[in-house]
């Protein structure tokens, strides 16, 4: 039995790797599944990168393999100071959407949708993503009437977006309640069919795959403690396993980008703060569609193992904590049977907590810094996992060619200075 | 009917006065009270009870408790049913139904099983490989996936029960009420400290319900446990709580229990509760929650029959079942002689002991060869036989460093295996405090190490052994946890423990295979979700190294019994797959809840009309009789109109319009938000809040006031009011009323504590009624004879007090709809009578009450904005053409640096401006989209959108308020609105739809 499982021979090698397909699963099961090749290796650091990116999450792993696949560096890192996926990607409720209003937004969040649409495929590892549908519920009045422009903006962005009233809501969502009695009806919704899920942890191992065998270094538990900066531009980073020299730095950790931006020298307009979701006991299909409501606070889907994934706000006090309060639980429990007297009697399985960074106007930054050849990807707040391949997409560009393209331009940490902000505050009424 | 073939006699504590009938699937069986369902199945000669998650492999009993993995069902039917829930934690009660679950068509014969055949193509993460080709077909593929997985079924209907919260304050909250937990209550409640015990299970006692082998102070286990509840339940401060899980422990000794009032599956009488949540606050916390056996990982260990030999134990001795007629134990330590010697006691035969030591000695291994029953020492098991129930076993010799089994085969029959891997201390709740894990070498376990909360861990789950070492340990640890909180006294004395020493275990994580190149078989490791020993291998020769990878690719622990089973011996399995050892490899974090809860007790009674409060205002009774339609402004229900009979909603709006134009309209202003601000530095408060001047506004005088925030948008705005010295009345919008506050608290408190301003608000304590129109004055000269109205004495934007129809009010002379406006605030209870007096003394003059939609309508005319439909948190007060109002000589005031940055001086920003359409019966819809360029499909270009949107009947027209880029610039431009299925051209104006002279006074 003790096997140990060592690949300190495949050092800085490229790896080549079987194709994933039923053929060679069948292939494998002749030999008992003995002989399939890592997912990815685990080199130790070389001296020197051309490139460094700090965070092995989704968004980090995504900028590694664009770096490589699209723009043909080779010479790459991607260093956590955790395992690879453990941070945010892995612990999000996987909502996939672009029905976006303001124009800058639908932009990224568009082009990561399109990304996603291909992605299995193109990484050769299945991410489930799957098209079931995000409907938004309007409660109000009021409600009706911002989901108006809301929707009129995304039909002239080219994005899909389609108007439900509550009975057409009920037909595609049998067990949601649309009594008009309700304290907050059913009054109407908007969905996005070509929104949906996907197996978040899938999509950090996927892309992990793919830009190892491109070559890229993928160096778990090496903490970035600080960088090498001279002259103004960013020469390397400290790390737990000693100094890394690099041409280039991009930095996308999330929870902490305050932290290293700190250890750079300059300060970041993000609160980072708790947000968490929940799951309950798997059950037999009962919800097909992604529901979001703003006025019943909370979100839901049921995932392909069958358990309701619950999201809803992020906590009111700022912490690197993975934990939250338990009154946020309460909070979402209560509006999930609200809406779904059905859930009452089922059981919450797993709760759990990430650390959201969140910017003021609550859109991202996807920019060049004070430091030359240092670049950040950040404040995605609680809306990050579906902006995955498009944020590492327009990041590699941005590290690549060091100038923004059309759809990162906005998002630059200029917008702090000159006013211009993307408030989504709007958009995530409830995180996402 | 009643047979309980299996039923042994005059053992345990079921009531057997007290039959019971119960259904599972289908089929009539008969328990005691005092059973689980588990017991009662066990008691009829059921061990097959449900299907496996992947595989549909058929699955028995394993355990007695929280940690079951196989035996879930779905209780009860109809809108009270409970899917996945625990046979070893059911209640028996006379009627039960039960059915299992996750299998088609039937328990016996489930095409699932067809998965278990397939099962060499599907690994741990096949699906991560496959179901790519093709590209478009995953949902298809998912479509099944989706109907294979999930397990129960969700109720159909809204849930007939109540759960309720409750808060708790003690000094000493002890969880788990075995030997430990009792022993620390008992100290604890002696001195007089506040004590909360709870347990998960029906009955206090844990393993002394059990393990009745040992004698305390000359009494039974069961005596014992028996006269210490009987002393709790005397002492007042001491609070037993049972069938009380604590799920969650929470930062600063707060945790969360939840208490199963009624276990019945349905309790649809109005007046009872299922569960209740208790949200409790401890100043010391006992964690007694003990340890829980492991399950050994050898060749198909998953048949029905196979269970864990404590259990095995408990439900011989504390529900009189007999696991079978002829039982195999298999384990690593003393724990299956306990149990093989009580199963000797009451004459079940014993197939033999196969453990895994090579030398096991001690008084218990000595009193089993003295019984003369087979013992196999050095031995494994090595393959089992038997579909639907074990059947036979094939054990061999181990080698010395137990890696590979020799020697000849031998094979036994049984028909069901007790078995013990040693015990896992209850760590969950310690380490969801924040406390540190320690791996310990010797019995290969995690123990709590560093707590970072006032708690002690005593007991099995701190690694406690013995029964009087339990029981010391509780005393010491409620004694001292008593007097941490300020109670005095002593703790009772040790009592005198009789008991069989436990000696070490042998830990072998995988049982060696018969024969090295056949590798057929499964070693489950959790059985729940079918993870095995290879599964564990796989991840782990791919990649997936950290105990969070191995997690999340062979969903292992992620069940619905949490991994309880599982975890540690997967972590150990994961550590020697890559040359390790457990402790290197960590562990996953531990989070609420301990056991899956109940989402119901969660939300508790804040569902249905306790979801969120509704408000509604003094004169709500007066809208209701006058018929009108309401509208939810946040928690407020607000008029929205007043139809009359055969009106269509813009026949009314149109009427409610011209009346307040040209008589008098009155509106129930009652739930705008009223802040009290009181204190000498008041005004330069107002001035640094609001972005116009305020030091200077005389007592009497009212302003309005827009306030921003830090990026320079427009966040509320309203009228303030100078009342007399340091005393200022704020009114915000309706739905800013909380915001607002929090905000001048926030900035009071932690930007300018210095500043004495207090704040209260008063939305509730003022009942508002506004008349606005060309007679209204004549109307307050009526109801308020010794006010003088004149516009020389009582001027616009100024406030008076006086007598209204008989009621002290304050009146303020300001007007949202540009009409002379009178704003009547009187105490919320005199409300509905100032609204009487007004609509009786205006009948002369055809007071109409309005709405919020001709409200609306009526301030649109004049171009006034609401903030939240004009404004949407992107807008400056220049964007809305309101420069006028922001301070270019102030020194500063929130919002005024984001102001001066470049991108919000640009030309091009959205700007407030009006729009008409060519069809003048034609109302936008409020939201539409305004382009310059049209094009013949999207994309197209946007710069802006429609805000508002009215038929006005004073224009006789209609009108819309429009945010659009350059929009000042674009005026006398026509543009064009795009919607699905026209377009609307439009020619935009300014905002001032009426008046344009400006003649009427007040606006």
């Amino acid at each position: 039995m003790k096997k140990p499982a060592s690949n300190q021979g495949m050092q800085g090698l490229r790896s080549e790797k079987e194709k994933y397909s039923i053929f060679s699963l069948a292939r494998n099961s002749l030999t008992y599944h003995e002989n399939w090749s890592q997912a990815w290796r685990s080199p130790e650091p070389k001296s020197e990168y051309d490139t460094i990116i700090i965070g092995a999450g989704g968004h980090g792993l995504a900028t590694a393999y664009y770096l490589a696949s699209q723009h043909g560096m080779r010479n790459i890192a991607v260093v956590d100071k955790g395992w690879l996926g453990g941070g945010n990607t892995g612990r999000n409720t996987t909502i996939i959407r672009s029905n976006y209003m303001w124009d800058e937004s639908a932009g990224i969040y568009e082009h990561s949708l399109k990304l996603w649409e291909k992605l299995s495929q193109e990484l050769n590892f299945n991410t489930m993503f799957s098209q079931r549908g995000v409907l938004t519920l309007a409660h109000t009045e009021h409600e009706l009437k911002e989901m108006n422009r809301r929707v009129e903006a995304i039909r002239l962005n080219g994005i899909d977006s389609e108007v439900l009233n509550p009975n057409q809501i009920k037909k595609l969502v049998p067990i949601i309640d649309i009594n008009p009695r309700l304290r907050y009806p059913v009054m109407g919704g908007f969905i996005q069919r070509r929104g949906g899920t996907a197996r978040h942890d899938a999509v950090a191992w996927g892309y992990a795959r793919a830009a190892d065998s491109l070559g890229v270094d993928i160096i778990q538990n090496c903490e970035a403690t600080g960088f090498i900066i001279e002259k103004g531009t960013v020469k390397g980073i400290q790390t737990a396993k000693g100094p890394i020299r690099a041409k280039k730095v991009g930095c996308v950790v999330s929870g902490h980008a305050g932290v290293l931006a700190n250890l750079a020298g300059f300060r970041l307009p993000i609160d980072s703060r708790p947000l968490q979701a929940l799951v309950s006991e798997p059950i037999k299909p009962i919800l097909d569609t992604v529901i979001m409501s703003n006025s019943v606070h909370m979100y839901v889907s049921q995932s392909d193992k069958g358990e309701m994934v619950f999201g809803a706000g992020v906590d009111s006090y700022n912490s690197y904590a993975q934990r939250g309060s338990l009154n946020i639980i309460e909070g979402m429990l209560a509006a999930a049977v609200e809406l779904f007297p059905v859930f009452s009697r089922l059981r919450m399985l797993r709760s759990w907590g990430g650390v959201v960074d969140t910017c003021p106007d609550a859109s991202p930054i996807i920019s060049k810094t004070p430091i030359d050849n240092l670049y950040f990807n950040c404040g995605w707040g609680t809306g990050g996992f579906k902006a995955t391949p498009g944020s590492g997409h327009v990041f590699a560009d941005l590290i690549a060619k060091d100038e923004p393209n059309l759809i990162s331009a906005p998002f630059s940490l200029n917008r702090f200075i000159s006013g211009y902000l993307i408030d989504e505050h709007g958009a995530a009424g409830v995180a996402h | 009917m009643n047979k309980q073939l299996f039923r042994v006699k005059d053992l345990g504590q079921v009531d057997r006065s007290k039959p019971l009938r119960f259904k599972f699937d289908g089929k009539f069986f008969v328990g005691y009270r005092g059973d689980t369902l588990a017991s009662a199945l066990l008691a009829n000669g059921i061990h097959l009870v449900g299907r496996s998650f992947k595989y549909h492999r058929p699955r028995g009993i394993l355990s007695a408790g929280a940690e079951e993995p196989n035996a879930l069902v779905q209780v009860g039917e109809g809108n009270g049913t409970d899917p996945n829930t625990r046979a070893t934690q059911i209640k028996l009660e006379d009627g039960l139904i039960v059915k299992s679950q996750n299998r088609w068509p039937s328990l016996l014969l489930d095409l699932g099983y067809i998965n278990n055949l397939l099962h060499r193509l599907l690994p741990a993460g096949f699906y991560y490989k496959t179901f790519m080709w093709p590209s478009s077909w995953w949902m298809r593929y998912e479509y099944w996936i989706r109907r294979i997985a999930g397990l129960g079924e969700a109720p159909k209907g809204a849930d007939p029960d109540r759960y309720e919260k409750t808060h708790a304050h003690c000094d000493v909250l002890i969880v788990g009420g075995g030997p430990a937990g009792l022993s620390a209550a008992l100290a604890a409640g002696k001195t007089g400290a506040r004590v909360v015990l709870v347990d998960e299970q029906d009955s206090f006692g844990g393993s002394l319900n059990s393990n009745t082998d040992c004698t305390v102070d000359e009494h039974t286990t069961l005596d014992w446990r028996k006269r210490t509840l009987a002393i709790l339940e005397g002492m007042p401060e001491v609070i037993l709580l049972n069938r009380t899980v604590a799920t969650g422990y929470y930062d600063h000794n707060f945790l969360t229990l939840l208490e199963t009032v009624s276990p019945g599956q349905q309790n649809q009488s109005e007046y009872k509760t299922r569960q209740r949540l208790w949200k409790i606050r401890a100043k010391r916390v006992v964690l007694a929650t003990g340890a829980l056996e492991r399950p050994l990982v050898f060749k198909d260990n998953d048949r029905p029959g196979i269970m864990l030999s404590a259990s095995m134990r408990a439900y011989l001795n504390q529900y009189g079942v007999s696991p079978g007629n002829r039982v195999l134990l298999f384990t690593n330590n003393d724990d299956a002689y306990r149990t093989a010697i009580s199963l000797k006691e009451n004459n079940i035969p014993i197939a033999g002991i196969v453990d895994l030591r090579e030398d096991p000695t001690g008084e218990l291994v000595d009193r089993i060869r003295h019984e003369g029953i087979a013992l196999y020492p050095g031995y494994a098991i090595v393959s089992t036989t038997g579909h639907l129930r074990i059947k036979s076993v094939r054990i061999m010799k181990l080698n010395d460093d137990g890696t590979k089994v020799i020697g000849n085969a031998k094979d036994i029959t049984c028909d069901c295996i007790g078995m013990s891997g040693g015990w896992n201390p209850t760590v969950h709740l310690f380490s969801q405090s924040g406390g540190k894990l320690e791996w310990d070498d010797k019995f290969e376990r995690f123990l709590p190490k560093i707590a970072n909360q006032p708690l002690i861990s005593i007991g099995a789950c701190n690694g406690t052994q013995s029964l009087s070492d339990c029981l010391k340990d509780g005393l010491k640890a409620g004694a001292e946890s008593a007097r941490a909180t300020n109670n005095k006294g002593r703790a009772p004395g040790t009592p005198r423990v009789v008991e069989s020493k436990c000696n070490d275990e042998r830990a072998i994580w995988i049982i060696p295979r018969e024969n090295s190149y056949k590798k057929n078989g499964k070693y489950f490791v959790d059985f729940q979700n079918d993870v095995t020993a290879s599964d564990i291998s796989l991840a782990a020769r791919e990649g997936y190294r950290s105990v969070e990878h191995l997690k999340r690719y062979t969903t292992m622990g992620m069940g619905t019994d949490q991994g309880k089973t599982s975890n540690v011996t997967a972590l150990a399995i994961l550590g020697e797959t890559l040359g390790t050892t457990a402790p290197n490899i960590g562990h996953t974090t531990f989070r609420p809840p301990y056991t899956p809860a109940t989402i119901g007790a969660y939300a508790g009674r804040n569902v249905g009309a306790l979801f969120d409060p509704i408000r509604t205002t003094a004169m709500h009774e007066h809208h209701e009789e006058f018929g009108a339609k309401f509208e939810h402004v946040s928690q407020w229900m607000r008029a929205w109109y007043y139809p009359k009979p055969n009106e269509t909603m813009q026949q009314t709006i149109n009427r409610e319009v011209k009346a307040a134009r040209d008589s008098i309209g009155l509106l129930d202003a009652s739930t705008l938000g009223k802040i009290d601000i009181k204190g000498l530095d008041a005004a330069e408060f107002l001035n640094r809040i609001y972005t116009n001047s305020w030091l200077k506004l005389a007592p009497g005088k009212a302003r309005y006031g827009l306030m921003l925030k830090e990026d320079g948008m427009v966040m509320d705005d309203g009228v303030t009011t100078h009342l007399n010295s340091n005393h200022y009345h704020m009114t915000t919008t309706t739905g800013g009323a909380a915001s607002v506050l929090d905000w001048l608290e926030e900035w009071h408190q932690t930007e300018w504590p210095d500043l004495d301003v207090y704040f209260t608000s008063v939305t509730e304590h003022w009942a508002v009624a506004s008349i606005c129109g060309p007679n209204c004055r004549s109307l307050l000269a009526e109801l308020a004879p010794e006010l003088d109205l004149s516009d020389e004495a009582f001027p616009f934007m100024t406030v008076k007090e006086g007598d209204v129809a008989g009621i002290a009010a304050r009146i303020f002379r300001i007007s949202f709809t540009g009409e002379l406006s009178f704003e009547i605030n009187v105490p919320r209870r005199y409300g509905l009578a100032l609204w009487q007096a007004l609509i009786e003394k205006g009948e002369k003059y055809d007071i109409c009450p309005y709405g919020t939609e001709a409200m609306h309508v009526l301030r649109a005319e004049k171009g006034f904005i609401i903030v939240g439909q004009e404004t949407d948190g992107t807008v400056t007060p220049h964007d809305l053409g309101m420069d006028w109002i922001v301070s270019k000589t102030k020194h500063d005031f929130i919002g005024k640096r984001a102001l001066s940055r470049s991108d919000m001086l640009k030309s091009d920003r959205k700007q407030l401006v009006g729009l008409l359409n060519e069809n003048e019966n034609e109302v936008i819809p409020e939201g539409s989209q305004i382009v310059e360029m049209l094009q013949p499909s999207p994309p197209m270009a946007m710069i802006g959108h429609i805000t508002s949107s009215y038929y006005s009947p004073n224009c006789n027209r209609s009108i819309a308020m429009a945010l659009i880029k350059g929009g000042k610039a674009r005026i006398g431009k026509t543009l064009h609105i795009p919607l699905k299925n026209k377009t609307i051209k439009v020619k935009v104006t300014d905002t001032l739809f009426l008046d344009k002279n400006k003649e009427l006074t007040d606006g």
